[in-house]
């Protein structure tokens, strides 16, 4: 490493104060600039946040986006999301092949371009997708990949990749993407036009507690899925003792087919930080913490700007509008490419500079969080919720919706239907009327939550999206007649192995061999028993694992095997001589022939 | 006394004290709760999942989970010792373990809770995966064949040790411990001494120099089944 290199990466350290919490943006400062975090810069970054050099590896070796490796100047990262693959994802997937002349995983021998693929980037509604370095590119085809190569071998900077804009800030020159936003459904909460300022005025004219209990009221839940009283995760942090608060929003949105958090951190950045402030108000935090999923770092420089906006506006910082002893600020917190950092706790270490790793609870964030002190973690669209609470009142909120499911929910719905997009709905639609909605009469299977959530078939479309029926952070894939659920169920589960954190036994291990299972019914060669066997480890996983990732990630098969059981049924058959269907002689022979440098005479079959 | 907890395991009253574990308090009063991350001298790690209970009808892991007074814990049910089972399986199918030529057979706590289980062989297909053995350490040798990820190196050397000699490197199926260095376990600074060379459940982490000293039949696991110590404890009661 020269010493140039070294010069610049310790500027980077101090850039950052030289703190061992921090090591994200440190590391994350890194890859961008050399493309890796090679073995002489884990060292020097150790030595300058005086930590130990493998604590560096562990977080650089724990995130997609980071690596030791050295990458090409320019990534290309396909995203091999169930929806790209059904949106003609094979073919673009070849066709980079072709032009780059190298295959997925690899960088061309001038190391100027490494190929990959990446899980859903919050693009299903116009897939295929595919992000180049920060630049996202959408609805991908064989043409435009020819145009993109050719465009990108002149200059290797993605930035001046051609092409049209999207709607809304996507056209702001701080974006620059083509992105379009898909806002399908307008309702009164999220997507109706909101009074800026109002609802922190509000909450400020207020007490903290009332502004929690006028949360509570309105009977707000969390829309990340799990739906655990908003109002009381505020009393809960703000009751706690520890000196500093903190608020974090979760717009780590990484659940396969969600898009939703994309649209909001786009058009309604200001509802949200002006939720957040309420959040802070409400529960005594000074800190506020934006924790971005790596896939939406084209958003970065908006959102910024917005939160200086703010800051002149003193919408944040010290005595916000004029509240005497209300200091509240607002950081951007950049992930690296991990979906498990959507689950909280595992966020939080994020935030810490930690690998993506869940804690143990107890204790709960809301008692010891981010550095130990209390925090509450909220979703984006939960907290835009806030804003609207507080600007029109909870008993208005209370009335939209069910009553113990108050208000709306954003759906991003993708798939095999006429218009995806994101539909604001009130809770308690039927999954019939919101197939209607989106153009599909035909659906086969409609996932409802994501692959942590369920796979259902036409039985049960009468049910309706709630927390109490079928529950979902936001996400609906809609899939058509032709469509092999069973290969379906197999993408989702690779999606879940490659993502497991792999601290705990059952994630780390079982859904690999779900996943096999899946693998050997696919080949023909499943047998009736296997799909027994599945259903015993699938409930092994659910039962015994340590956060909610392992807690759910059999989900595709269970509510496979439970809602389409014939097809399975067809595909297995028993083994006709008693021998294991799956047992082949010439691969378990392999390794010996080539040591033996012969082949068998027996075995030649 | 006011910090004292009664709870039940298996419908046994249990009496401990406010601020235990279950394992804690269990390991106190004799009941024995299969485990294998767990190491009574380092702080929890939770990653195995062995010791699953269900308390007041949800799973929680015992080395974890604060007693509360009046918690309804089950331990030795049938359901529960399934899932335990399919665990100590995926355990064994994700690495590579010849128990027949490993040093540490007899004496290794994987093994030992597999036979005190009623496991033979497993069920799941073995992976085998490839897996990383170094041997550059004059006294020790690392053999990541054997590895569970319970962390016990890892919490040793940095808190016991304050060397800070293992790590966790890696996620999902290829996550592995990694050593303070940049390649091997010689740069690091770990010793023979170190406690962190001792708590290996497994055969990891290995002396060398020291294998098949003893012979079959007076390995520690030969003698009792594993769990027998701790449910001596009850008999004395």
């Amino acid at each position: 490493m020269s010493e140039n290199t070294q010069a610049e990466i310790r500027q980077i350290c101090q850039s950052c104060g030289n703190d061992r919490t921090r090591i994200m943006d440190i590391v994350l400062a890194v890859q961008q600039k050399y493309g890796n975090v090679g073995d002489e810069a884990m060292n020097l970054i150790a030595k300058c946040v005086n930590c130990r050099r493998a604590e560096v590896e562990s977080v650089v070796s724990f995130y997609a986006f980071l690596s030791k490796k050295p990458k090409g100047k320019v990534v290309i990262r396909l995203c091999n999301d169930v929806v790209d693959k059904m949106a003609g994802l094979d073919a673009v997937a070849e066709e980079f092949k072709k032009q780059l002349n190298i295959d997925f995983g690899q960088t061309t021998p001038d190391g100027k371009i490494t190929l990959e693929y990446t899980p859903c980037i919050g693009m299903c509604d116009q897939a295929p997708a595919a992000m180049i370095n920060d630049e996202v590119i959408t609805y991908l085809s064989t043409d435009k990949v020819k145009e993109i190569v050719a465009d990108i071998k002149k200059h290797y900077d993605p930035s001046k990749l051609k092409h049209r804009l999207g709607d809304g800030n996507n056209a702001d020159e701080l974006v620059h993407s083509c992105v379009h936003n898909g806002i399908r459904k307008k309702g009164a909460v999220i997507f109706a036009d909101y009074k800026h300022e109002t609802g922190l005025k509000n909450a400020l004219a207020m007490s903290p507690a009332e502004v929690i209990n006028e949360v509570k009221t309105a009977r707000l839940r969390g829309r990340g899925g799990a739906g655990f009283p908003t109002g009381m995760k505020w009393q809960f942090t703000r009751d706690a003792e520890g000196g500093k608060k903190f608020i974090v929003c979760n717009a780590d949105e990484g659940e396969p087919g969600t898009f939703k958090d994309r649209v909001i951190l786009t058009e309604l950045a200001d509802m949200l930080f002006e939720g957040m402030t309420i959040a802070g108000y409400a529960i005594g935090s000074e800190n506020g913490i934006l924790y971005l999923r790596a896939e939406y770092n084209y958003l970065r420089k908006l959102l910024e700007k917005i939160l200086q906006e703010r800051k002149d506006k003193n919408l944040l910082g010290k005595n916000v509008l004029g509240k005497n002893g209300f200091n509240f600020d607002i950081k951007i917190q950049m992930g690296a490419g991990a979906y498990i950092c959507g689950e909280e706790t595992a966020l939080i270490s994020s935030c810490e500079g930690l690998r993506g790793d869940p804690k143990t609870r107890p204790p709960f964030p809301a008692q010891k969080g981010y550095l130990g002190y209390p925090t509450a973690v909220n979703n984006v669209e939960t907290l835009c919720c806030t804003a609207r609470i507080l600007e029109m009142g909870a008993a208005w909120f209370a009335e939209i919706g069910l009553s113990g499911n108050t208000g709306t929910k954003l759906l991003s719905i993708a798939g095999d239907c006429k218009l995806p997009g994101v539909y604001e709905f009130p809770f308690g639609i039927k999954v019939n009327d919101m197939l209607k909605e989106v153009g599909a009469d035909d659906a086969q299977a409609v996932l409802i939550g994501g692959p942590s959530g369920q796979i259902i078939g036409s039985n049960d479309y009468n049910r309706s999206i709630s927390y109490d029926d079928l529950a979902t952070g936001g996400a609906v894939v809609v899939f058509g007649p032709e469509r092999d659920i069973i290969e379906i169920t197999a993408q989702y589960m690779e999606f879940f192995v490659e993502e497991s954190c792999g601290y705990c036994t059952p994630c780390r291990v079982g859904n690999v061999l779900l996943k096999k299972y899946l693998d050997k019914i696919l080949a023909g060669k499943g047998e009736p028993q296997d799909l027994d066997a599945m259903q015993q480890l699938g409930e092994s996983i659910k039962v015994t694992s340590r956060c909610g990732l392992g807690q759910t990630s059999p989900n595709p098969v269970l509510t496979t095997l439970k809602n389409f059981r014939k097809i399975y049924e067809s595909k297995v058959k028993k083994s006709a001589d008693g021998m294991q269907p799956t047992f082949d002689i010439r691969k378990a022979l392999k390794d010996a022939e080539a040591i033996a440098n012969r082949n068998s005479v027996i075995f030649t079959k | 006394m006011s910090d004292q907890i009664t709870f039940t395991i298996d419908g046994v009253e249990v009496k401990g004290k406010a601020g235990q574990t279950i394992i804690q308090a269990a390991d106190e009063a004799g009941i024995y709760i299969p485990r294998l991350c767990y190491h009574p001298e380092l702080a929890p790690h939770g990653s195995c999942r062995v010791c699953t209970v269900i308390v007041n009808g949800k799973p929680q892991t015992a080395c974890t989970q604060p007693i509360a007074e009046g918690m309804i814990v089950e331990n030795n049910t049938e359901e529960l010792k399934e899932h335990r089972r399919n665990l100590i399986d995926m355990l064994f199918i994700e690495g590579n373990h010849f128990c027949m030529f490993c040093e540490r057979s007899g004496n290794c706590e994987l093994q030992a809770v597999a036979y005190e289980l009623g496991i033979l062989s497993p069920k799941y297909p073995y992976l085998f995966p490839k897996k990383d053995v170094d041997s550059t350490h004059p006294d020790i040798f690392l053999d990541l064949n054997r590895c569970i990820l319970c962390g016990r190196c890892v919490s040793a050397s940095r808190d016991v040790d304050g060397k800070g000699v293992f790590e966790f490197a890696g996620r999902s199926i290829e996550k592995k411990i990694t050593v303070n260095a940049d390649k091997y376990l010689k740069d690091t600074s770990l010793a023979v001494t170190d406690r962190a060379a001792d708590v290996c459940p497994v055969g990891t982490i290995n002396k060398k120099r020291t294998a098949f000293t003893v012979p079959i039949g007076k390995r520690l696991y030969d003698k009792k089944p594993i769990g027998s110590e701790i449910e001596k404890r009850k008999n004395k009661k």
